[in-house]
């Protein structure tokens, strides 16, 4: 399945604001750190892309990622 | 905070409900108004006796088969159950359990490995593949159940003891981990109750019990029905006893 980018980045800051952050602080360059997203709010947001996009995101990938805009990169490049 | 709709629109899974503890809690959820998926490994008939039993009642329920040491089953048995209902588990009970008891020095790694896989692997997949919708929806109980021997000794159980003990520190460290979600994940820990696994079992033994009987399945799937009840939203990580005093 492809899907663009702009439909992730969609899809990932609802997830996220589904977590606590307002939606007009997910900005790409926010990192997770800056929202307070956790090691647990990554992982259900693993599990949506992966029911979602069946994009599979591991612990090793997570951990990689600092910012909203790598993990829409990340799962773009991996939809694709 | 308090819960507006209950049970939620939700399905109850109860693994092992065919007989025995598994079947009394099958019931009592059912009449609590979940459906409840009844699973079973080898007994269709006495899972049907559950189903029937329950729809008697005016409850919703349908039996599953499937062996939970499989590493598939948590997976397949979730799909059954929830396209079934057309709703996602939001309780499970991760009731099957067998016993292999042999003293230590004796013990095989067959009647090891047999009691792990089906007492605590199984449960750890199970909760695993829950907490995917419970997460999700926000809300979600879990409930182990254990044995008064995860906490307290009992010759010729190591093996039986080391898988209960391993399910209460599971049950307690992904209840920290997920307690924001609104999913609680508790422990039931039984003392002797009547059931097909105690059938053979020495009844002067019952001397040690404070309350001096042996428990029914329905005293222990009473408590279960609490910590799955609305009322039981700030109770998690505990591990309730149900022994008549033994580990008092
Ligand atoms: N009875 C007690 O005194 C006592 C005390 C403390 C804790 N417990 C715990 O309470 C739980 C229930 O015990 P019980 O006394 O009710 O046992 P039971 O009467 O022997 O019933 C066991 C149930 O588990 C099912 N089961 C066993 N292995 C399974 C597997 N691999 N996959 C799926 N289902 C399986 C059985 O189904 P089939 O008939 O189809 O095999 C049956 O429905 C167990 O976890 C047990 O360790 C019992």
């Amino acid at each position: 399945m492809s899907v663009s980018k702009e439909q992730v980045q969609e899809r990932v800051v609802e997830a996220l604001a589904s977590f606590g952050p307002d939606a007009d602080t997910i900005t790409p360059s926010a990192t997770f750190e800056e929202l307070d997203i956790d090691s647990l709010d990554l992982v259900e947001l693993a599990q949506i892309v992966e029911d979602e996009y069946g994009v599979v995101l591991k612990g090793e990938d997570m951990k990689e990622l600092k910012t909203v805009g790598d993990a829409v990169e990340l799962i773009t490049a991996r939809a694709a | 905070m308090s819960e507006t709709s209950w049970p939620p629109a939700g399905c109850a899974l109860v693994t092992g409900g065919s007989r025995g503890i598994g079947a009394a809690i099958a019931r009592r959820l059912a009449a609590d108004g979940w459906p409840v998926a009844v699973n079973y490994r080898a007994g269709a008939e006495a899972a049907e006796r559950v189903v029937a039993e329950i729809e008697a009642a005016g409850g919703r329920a349908v039996a599953l088969a499937g062996d939970v040491s499989d590493p598939a089953a948590a997976d397949a048995l979730f799909e059954a159950a929830e396209t079934h209902f057309g709703v996602p588990v939001l309780a499970l009970v991760n009731n099957a359990g067998i016993s292999r008891d042999n003293l230590s020095p004796s013990l095989t790694d067959d009647e090891w490995q047999a009691v792990i896989d089906t007492n605590l692997t199984a449960a750890f997949r199970f909760t695993r593949r829950a907490l995917k919708g419970m997460m999700r929806a926000r809300t979600g109980r879990i409930v182990n159940i254990s044995s008064v021997v995860g906490l307290r000794a009992n010759p010729g159980q190591s093996n039986y003891a080391a898988a209960k003990a391993g399910l209460i520190q599971f049950t307690r460290t992904a209840a920290v981990e997920v307690a924001r979600r609104g999913v609680t994940i508790n422990a039931v820990a039984p003392g002797w109750i009547d059931t097909d696994m105690t059938a053979d079992v020495n009844r002067e033994l019952l001397d040690a019990v404070p309350a001096k009987r042996a428990g029914t399945p329905e005293e222990v799937a009473a408590c279960v029905g609490f910590l799955v009840s609305a009322q039981a939203g700030y109770v998690t990580g505990a591990v309730l006893t149900v022994d008549g005093g033994l580990s008092a």
